[in-house]
């Protein structure tokens, strides 16, 4: 028996170890939101492409949505642009766009040379919103269903395989 | 082995070193001291939610930033620390909590350490007390035959003793 106990040392580092390879692997920018399954934020603000017209949540309920977070300044949000427009393309899901802290004159300029994915543009220019939503960074991509319940949350640019998740979850496959 | 131009190099080196430090500085109004404090002590217990390894204090990021510009507004609004840690954690989740909440989750992380040490000290005193049996057990067992000995010397002696008379 006390010779068994020997292998204890050997026991103990192979679960470290096995604990320690598990987190080479694991992603340390990935972040659980803190509002999937909650409400997504009431919020009050204009829109880019017509300044005098005050977008609330009321302006996307009753159908799921994706919710792009982007600002011109932020480089990923011009590479994510064109995947943006090709998802449009398909009709499968609306997108509302939501510039986070930028200018509205540069805005403008990016969706008429780019081309424009989104049913319409949340103005945020102070990132009033973006602060409620937890957003640390452009582009994040949320899924907001019928009933305005936040489901699901991607922080950097959609790939094929968050859109297939989206589409999954959206139940629009 | 320095110099002086390496000297005057490590100087300009110490001098831009102590800009980038204050870097993150910005000046914030505060009505009273307690503020002052409470602002130091929430900004140096939140984690920058962009930066992962730095508190709102310290980061340059623009998102910490505007959670700093944020503490002081609710500080302001005499907000409790309470209210503006809760603020914090239903936007971002417990990530940007230095001080995780005892929770089941993070039971292992609070009481882990202790559990080890007491275990740690189960095991010693275990292993101690069999050691300390054990020894006892040996001076015993040298005792007794140190005992039979002396009666084989005894009798041994009084065989002798008979012989002789």
């Amino acid at each position: 028996m006390p010779r068994l106990f020997l292998f204890i040392p050997l026991a103990l580092f192979v679960v470290l170890g096995a604990f320690l390879w598990k987190g080479l692997s694991l992603d340390p920018n990935a972040m659980p939101s803190a509002l999937i399954g909650k409400p997504f934020p009431s919020f009050k603000l204009p829109s880019v492409e017509q300044p005098d017209r005050i977008l609330t949540n009321a302006d996307f309920a009753g159908k799921p949505v994706l919710v792009n977070v982007w600002a011109t300044w932020c480089p990923s949000c011009r590479q994510e642009h064109s995947d943006l427009l090709a998802i449009a393309a398909q009709h499968k899901l609306d997108i509302i766009g939501l510039d986070y802290k930028d200018e509205r004159p540069a805005a403008t300029t990016w969706l008429n040379d780019l081309g424009n994915p989104y049913l319409f543009t949340i103005f945020d220019e102070q990132g009033l919103l973006g602060l409620d939503l937890g957003v640390f960074g452009a582009p994040e991509t949320y899924l907001v269903d019928a009933q305005g319940i936040v489901r699901f949350r991607h922080v950097g640019t959609i790939t094929p395989d968050v859109w297939d998740k989206v589409q999954e979850l959206a139940n629009v496959k | 082995m320095l110099n002086k131009s390496g000297l005057s190099l490590l100087g300009l080196w110490l001098l831009l070193a102590s800009i980038n430090a204050t870097a993150a500085i910005d000046v914030y109004q505060f009505s009273n001291d307690s503020d002052r404090v409470r602002f130091h002590q929430l900004t140096g217990e939140l984690r920058c939610p962009k930066c992962q390894n730095q508190n709102i204090a310290d980061s340059n990021a623009p998102i910490a930033q505007d959670l700093r510009t944020k503490i002081q507004a609710m500080l302001t609004e005499k907000k409790t620390d309470a209210e503006i840690i809760d603020y914090m954690i239903d936007r971002y989740g417990d990530f940007v909590l230095y001080q995780p909440r005892v929770d089941r989750r993070t039971w292992l992380l609070w009481f882990g350490p202790a559990a080890l040490l007491i275990l740690g000290i189960i095991v010693v005193v275990l292993i101690s007390r069999r050691n300390a049996s054990k020894n006892t057990a040996d001076k015993l067992a040298v005792n007794t035959l140190d005992t039979q000995q002396q009666k084989q010397i005894e009798s041994l002696l009084n065989d002798t003793g008979n012989h002789s008379s």
